[in-house]
């Protein structure tokens, strides 16, 4: 039954968790960081560039965007998986969503990494 | 006698079945045909169905044997729950209309009797026997030894060796329903019955539910247990099973001691003969 795969499911499963449980911690800090000034105006676009000079702030975007994209991901492949059963279209999936993780994240931290001015 | 009798005929009440029929082998598509059946308080949802064999339409198809609960066979859907049809009585059902429809998840081979390849073939999967490097089965046929448990070690699996392979948990399955590779809530729970037992050994016990369809698939809706007729409750199994997995329990078992048949005798022998003295 059991299948060779890089990473035992088990594996993936204690990833998915733990990114998922990180996630709302670091969505919370997120949002609090957003609190402590009136909600218009972390809005404005001064106030978000500015933020993006902020390490701590930084390093909080970057996580969220690596905790949700693994969980996100993973957890789009699980639901696929159970759509259908055969080999070739797990792989499929598999690949599909780990390059699709990888993108978003890539393409996020670009982001962070051109709005830093760095 | 005479009075019992009026009494009896007084009491006699009639059920509407509404009994699903389809023939794997003809290709004439599926209906339900009615029957009217006379019923009384002890009377069962297979009883009835034997009434209608007997002497409404012997073309009905149905599986069972035991008729107390014991073999499993006669699982079908009753009024959309999946229920054994010998431990259901239609007085407690409380309606006018029975619905007899097989088992979801099963291919159907015909009415209400379904192909269950595919569930012992997850059962076998499972390896669901003890594997011992203390013995073999030639030793404990010889009756040379026995494997020490305590009463705690024991509880840890009695209720999951209750499953009487009915198959109703794996038909009341979400799971199941859309992944038919998801081995099932009746074989991820006898994997955990394997593995607390502490005369078990095999090391590969949790790599053989470690899969992309393995136990991981389970969402933990809960409905194998509330289905069950014998009081299992696999997923308390599953999810016993999964907390190891993940480490948040840790196998401490310690292996059953393995006592000579010899020394137990012995034993028994000396009370016997200080209880004589």
């Amino acid at each position: 039954m059991a299948s060779r795969t890089i990473l035992k499911e088990s594996q993936i499963m204690k990833i998915h968790y733990v990114t998922g449980i990180a996630a709302i911690f670091v969505v919370a800090l997120h949002i609090m960081m957003r609190l402590v000034v009136p909600f218009e105006h972390s809005l404005e676009y001064d106030y978000i560039i500015a933020n993006y000079k902020n390490i701590v702030y930084i390093l909080i975007l970057e996580a969220i965007l690596v905790l949700i994209s693994v969980h996100g991901f993973n957890g789009i492949r699980i639901i696929l998986l159970e759509l259908r059963q055969s080999r070739a279209w797990e792989n499929m999936v598999t690949v599909v969503t780990i390059s699709a993780m990888i993108g978003l994240i890539a393409y996020g931290t670009r982001t962070i990494i051109l709005a830093n001015g760095l | 006698m005479a009075m019992s009798n009026t009494s009896d005929n007084k009491i006699e009440q009639k059920v509407t079945l509404k009994v699903y029929r389809e023939n794997r082998g003809q290709d004439s598509g599926s209906h339900y045909d009615t029957f009217e059946v006379p019923y009384k308080k002890w009377t069962t949802v297979l009883d009835a169905l034997l009434y209608i064999k007997s002497y409404m339409d012997p073309s009905v198809a149905i599986r069972y044997s035991c008729r107390m609960a014991s073999c499993g066979s006669c699982g079908m859907k009753i009024n959309g729950m999946p229920k054994l049809a010998c431990y259901t009585k239609i007085s407690e059902l409380e309606t006018s209309t029975i619905e007899c429809e097989p088992l979801s998840n099963f291919p159907i081979i015909r009415d209400l009797v379904t192909d269950f390849s595919r569930f012992f073939d997850h059962h076998k999967s499972m390896e669901p026997y003890i594997e011992s490097n203390d013995g073999n089965e030639d030793d404990t046929n010889k009756g040379t030894f026995s494997f020490y448990q305590s009463p705690e070690d024991v509880d840890k699996y009695l209720q999951f060796s209750y499953c009487i392979k009915c198959g109703l948990c794996y038909s009341a399955c979400p799971t199941v329903g859309t992944d038919v590779n998801f081995p099932g809530p009746q074989a991820l729970a006898q994997q955990y019955r394997y593995f607390a037992d502490t005369r078990d050994e095999s090391k590969k016990r949790l790599d053989i539910v470690d899969d992309r369809h393995g136990i991981w698939r389970c969402h933990f809706a809960g409905s194998c247990s509330k289905v069950c007729p014998k009081g299992v409750d696999p997923a308390l199994g599953i999810q016993l099973l999964k907390s190891y997995m993940l480490g948040i329990s840790k196998n401490d078992k310690v292996p059953a001691k393995k006592i000579e048949i010899d020394s137990i005798n012995d034993s028994n022998d000396s009370k016997g003969s200080s209880n004589t003295e």
